[in-house]
């Protein structure tokens, strides 16, 4: 979707955040597996990257994707203590809750990022968690970064 | 290593105001190692400025470049091609690296994105602790391997300072008092007694305070006829 299309459906009401989640293969991602095969419906503005482990997640990719105009970036991995490589979650969190900090020198809004942890078997928890981050980002409204610099969305 | 940390972001932002193409460039050495100048440190410190720019409405177009050793000219030396595109270069460098860019590229402004702070040792990871200050004049083997100048906020040389409780320092809670650690150092080394000898005045004039240092050393300079 384009950044005009993204604007003109915030004016419309109608607006569809761009959700890039960054989800490890070993929780979250089979979670989503679960919740399509029971099928349970989720916010189509969820764009799935799949992990071996959200270790894999760093801090650069997660901005890179806000840099680049996602309205909002998920990382999820599995529940705490449960990690199939023992910390990368741990790790996922501690980065996570950098970004957040730069965000805020950067002057973006913090909730834009969000550390999710699920296990591969709760389809439910998977929608339900991700419904509360899309609402959260709708809330926000569409990312005043284009995704070019220079070219900031003016009147967002 | 030499340690290092960024300095905050706005007041970069403050350093490239008027400059509309920058070139960022990181060090993979010492500063790389302690997570503040590498090519991660380059790429988040980068993104943040693009983005953070193009909010105020005065978006900077930031390019990534990064060397492997800062300090010195020949690896610095590839950038000189397409140095000219850019109205300034930030440096991820030490100051010895901001420098040597200054120095090599006179005419470019060169700008320091990182602090510099001590010559330190990782105590665990994300975790810098002041090691050594250069002090010129070595006294290792007569504090039981620990630095009186760096880890004192005293330097002193003749002992604890008789503010220390329990082997915290008085100045600083968070570290052990230097003394505490030396005299326990040399009595698990059986050398206690060379502490009751009394260090004299150290000669500062080996440090910073004897102006500025050089050191040469014929024996491994290329002679001037030899140079390209």
């Amino acid at each position: 979707m384009s950044t005009d299309e993204k604007v003109l459906n915030a004016d419309d009401e109608t607006f569809v955040p761009e959700v890039v989640a960054f989800c490890c293969r070993h929780c979250a991602y089979s979670a989503a597996d679960l919740a399509g095969g029971g099928r349970m419906s989720y916010s189509p503005s969820i764009k799935i990257v799949e992990l071996p482990c959200t270790g894999r997640a760093n801090s650069l990719e997660i901005l890179h994707a806000l840099e680049k105009g996602a309205d909002g970036v998920a990382v999820a991995g599995c529940l705490p203590g449960t990690c199939h490589y023992i910390r990368g979650n741990t790790q996922a969190k501690h980065r996570v809750t950098h970004v957040k900090e730069l965000l805020k020198t950067i002057g973006l809004e913090e909730e834009r990022t969000r550390m999710i942890n699920i296990s591969a078997a709760m389809g439910a928890q998977f929608v339900a968690e991700f419904t509360d981050f899309v609402e959260t980002v709708k809330a926000l409204g569409p990312s005043p970064l284009s995704g070019e610099t220079g070219n900031t969305r003016t009147g967002s | 290593m030499i340690v290092a940390e960024q300095k905050p972001l706005n007041e970069i932002k403050s350093m490239l105001k008027g400059y509309n193409k920058v070139l960022a460039v990181g060090c993979g050495t010492c500063v790389a190692v302690c997570f503040a100048g590498g090519k991660q440190e380059v790429g988040l410190l980068s993104a943040s400025l693009r983005m953070s720019t193009d909010l105020d409405g005065e978006a900077v177009n930031v390019d990534e470049a990064i060397v492997q050793r800062q300090c010195e000219k020949e690896y610095n030396a590839p950038l000189e091609a397409e140095l000219e595109q850019y109205d300034a270069i930030l440096s991820l460098g030490c100051g010895v690296g901001v420098q040597s860019l200054a120095q090599q590229f006179p005419g470019k402004r060169i700008l320091p994105a990182l602090n510099t702070k001590f010559m330190g040792y990782p105590a665990e990871h994300g975790v810098w602790e002041d090691r050594c200050q250069g002090c010129g004049n070595c006294v290792l083997h007569l504090t039981g391997g620990v630095c009186p100048v760096s880890r004192c906020p005293k330097s002193l040389f003749n002992g604890p300072c008789g503010g220390s409780q329990d082997g915290i320092c008085e100045v600083n809670q968070e570290a052990e008092c230097a003394w505490h650690v030396i005299c326990e150092n040399q009595l698990k080394l059986g050398l206690f007694d060379e502490m009751m000898e009394v260090q004299p005045a150290k000669d500062w004039s080996s440090a910073r305070d004897g102006g500025h240092r050089r050191i040469v050393r014929e024996d491994v300079r290329i002679p001037d006829e030899e140079k390209a």
